[in-house]
């Protein structure tokens, strides 16, 4: 799963990284390396592992087997304060009784770095976030959205070998999130920071990230470009938990051409294109997005009706049912909302199919 | 629009819900005080015995007796040892519960409680087993063989303030358990990732911000004991008296109500501006917040 043509130290790597309170297994057996800038995503719901991830590498708790390195130095076993790492927390953890420049400040403090030269890195880093002039406020005189930033300059400042966000923006309302999620990324990129990022908002993840750990039940799903897990899901849990999914049970009846028929169960046949471990008479899923289910008047298609409609301004969600089988489809409105209860046809591109054997794993 | 939509009834219902505490304050406190208020200015005769006349000579013997004085700064000094004891005797098992991983939390809270259940005297006299001549420290110290003499524990200053932190530290625990326990973790593992020691991100974190808790414990016991009478009656000396015997004796000794009732109220004013000036610089909100425990 690790990029094996990796020419110098990974930023960040984690081999077997196991954590366990008494029975329960929060983190189990992950390995992950991160490049020097990389954006990373873990992303899964809550209880899948991700912070405690995040929480291992910081040092706030302590791995029950596997090794951490930071910058090719072994971390898991150096005390929190001498790691060298930015934390952002979810609810930003401003000191409330320090003013901004103390907050800011006092990584540096630590440091030993020369009070002069701590003005300075404050002001630059108050520029950055593009907070001027702020310094002798308190955190209590801010808004939501400037704490989040004063809490990011306060981690960057440090000059820290990996910057770690766990869920910085869950607390900020929904406009905001959106400005603060690209503002963030323009700041990564300057910055040039190695940075891992913890969300259960795919959007979030799959708008940032250069990769995306897709994680569940304190185990690694899949690892990939945000394109790749998105439209290449490698497992069930994948395919359901990012967009909207058809998950259609069935089994392959014949395979030619590269193109497999799959007799869905209790439903309709339909066509899906074939990867070369695909057998006949194996049980699969077929995965489809919504929006990849086009319905139309076309008469040459599966035939179905709509059982409800939603209008989205640009798109609309539907449910149709064909044979048996409920699909959910998310399409863009090129000829005109259909209604409930008419009669439609549905079109499925085979290529847009894909298929999960009985494990749950992508067939390639 | 009506500009006010409650009824008559609506807006009487709080006063109602209020009456009875209203009526108990003012009938068992506030009047009380202002009787004894009225009572200072009446001239004191002989024991038990008072004219109903106006006169300023109970406050001049106040104002002009060093006696008095003596007394009042005796009682400010013992009761800011007290205090000051209870505070560091207090902390580390406040911020000890506060921050276990214990489950049973609530167990440890109950066990701070527990010394309530038994009356406040008769744990003040079980100091007399502990500390007097036949007591436990004497009787083992003579036993073992090194000291010959009984030692003098009990009816001295120390025996006193040790009895008032033995009544006092529950609540100076509460204090400061509630507001370190309103701290939030993540600050604590904030200053940790940007450099701190555990002893550091203390010093940093919790301890400012455990501050109005403390402050209010402080205050508290500062106040209980200055107001204390019972613990230096049993526990110490006559030389170990505080303001709150030379009350006592004055009333219940001498039976000089009027003299009695100023030295009341003077007790009474400066612990109330001691308070004053605190919640002006700590909000006395945090006091209560702490006593809600």
């Amino acid at each position: 799963m690790t990029g094996p043509s990796m020419t110098t130290a990974p930023a960040v790597e984690l081999r077997n990284v196991t954590l366990a309170y008494h029975t329960f297994v929060a983190v189990k057996d992950v390995s992950l390396s991160i490049r020097k800038g990389e954006f990373v995503t873990l992303l899964g719901p809550s209880g899948c592992g991700k912070t405690t991830i995040l929480r291992s590498i910081a040092g706030l708790v302590q791995p029950t087997g596997g090794e951490i390195s930071v910058a090719g130095r072994r971390i898991d076993n150096v005390p929190i304060h001498k790691r060298n790492i930015g934390l952002v927390f979810q609810n930003y953890a401003l000191f409330p009784h320090k003013s901004i420049f103390d907050n800011i400040a006092f990584g540096l403090k630590y440091r030993k770095v020369e009070k002069a030269e701590i003005a300075r890195k404050v002001k630059r880093a108050l520029d950055m976030v593009r907070l001027p002039g702020v310094e002798k406020k308190l955190p209590s005189e801010m808004s939501g959205g400037q704490q989040q930033r004063i809490a990011l300059a306060r981690a960057i400042v440090i000059e820290p070998d990996v910057l770690l966000l766990d869920e910085p923006l869950s607390a900020l309302d929904a406009n905001l999130r959106e400005e603060m999620r690209t503002e963030l990324k323009i700041i990564q990129r300057e910055v040039g920071i190695t940075t891992i990022f913890v969300t259960h908002d795919q959007e979030e993840a799959l708008a940032m990230s250069d990769r995306i750990v897709v994680m569940n039940k304190g185990e690694i799903e899949q690892l990939g470009t945000p394109e790749d897990v998105y439209r290449r899901p490698e497992t069930r849990f994948v395919a359901s938990f990012l967009g909207q999914s058809n998950l259609l049970p069935g089994r392959i009846t014949a395979i030619a051409d590269g193109q497999a028929r799959v007799q869905l169960d209790g439903g309709p046949e339909i066509i899906a294109a074939a990867p070369a471990s695909a057998r006949a008479g194996a049980a699969v899923t077929v995965v489809v997005r919504a929006q990849k289910v086009t319905i139309g008047a076309g008469s040459k298609a599966m035939p179905g009706k709509v059982i409800s409609a939603s209008y989205l301004g640009g798109t609309a969600a539907y449910f149709v049912e064909s044979g048996g089988i409920r699909l959910q489809s998310n399409a863009t409105i090129d000829e005109r909302v259909w209604r409930e209860g008419e009669a439609v046809g549905i079109t499925i591109n085979p290529a847009d199919c894909l298929l999960l054997d009985e494990k749950g794993d992508r067939l390639v | 629009m009506a500009a006010n939509p409650q009824t008559a009834a609506e807006r009487r219902a709080p006063w109602l819900l209020l009456a009875p505490s209203l009526i108990t304050l003012v009938l068992l406190m506030i009047l009380p005080i202002c009787i004894m208020f009225v009572y200072s200015f009446y001239e004191f005769v002989t024991a038990g015995v008072e004219k109903h006349v106006y006169t300023t000579a109970n406050w001049r013997e106040f104002f002009s007796d060093s006696y008095y004085h003596m007394f009042l700064w005796k009682t400010a000094r013992v009761a800011a040892i007290t205090a000051i004891l209870c505070a560091l005797l207090g902390y580390p098992p406040a911020y000890f519960i506060a921050m276990t991983q214990y489950k049973h939390k609530w167990l440890l809270l109950l066990l701070l409680i527990v010394p309530f259940w038994i009356s406040f005297t008769i744990r003040t006299f079980s100091w007399i087993h502990i500390l007097g001549e036949q007591g436990v420290i004497n009787v083992l110290l003579m036993k073992t063989g090194l000291i010959s003499e009984p030692l003098r524990l009990l009816y001295t200053e120390g025996a006193v303030i040790m009895g008032m932190i033995h009544f006092l530290l529950p609540y100076m625990i509460l204090n400061i358990y509630v507001s370190i326990e309103g701290i939030d973790r993540n600050l604590i593992s904030a200053a940790r990732t940007l450099g701190c020691t555990a002893w550091q991100a203390f010093y940093e974190v919790v301890l400012p911000l455990s501050l109005p808790g403390l402050m209010a414990g402080l205050l508290l016991c500062f106040v209980l004991a200055a107001g204390s009478y019972v613990t230096p009656d049993i526990l110490g000396s006559t030389r170990d008296s505080l303001f709150g015997n030379v009350i006592f004796d004055t009333i219940m000794g001498q039976l000089n109500w009027p003299m009695g009732s100023a030295l009341s109220i003077v007790l009474l004013v400066l612990l109330g501006i001691v308070a004053v000036i605190y919640s002006r610089f700590m909000g006395l909100s945090r006091v209560f917040k702490g006593l809600g425990a």
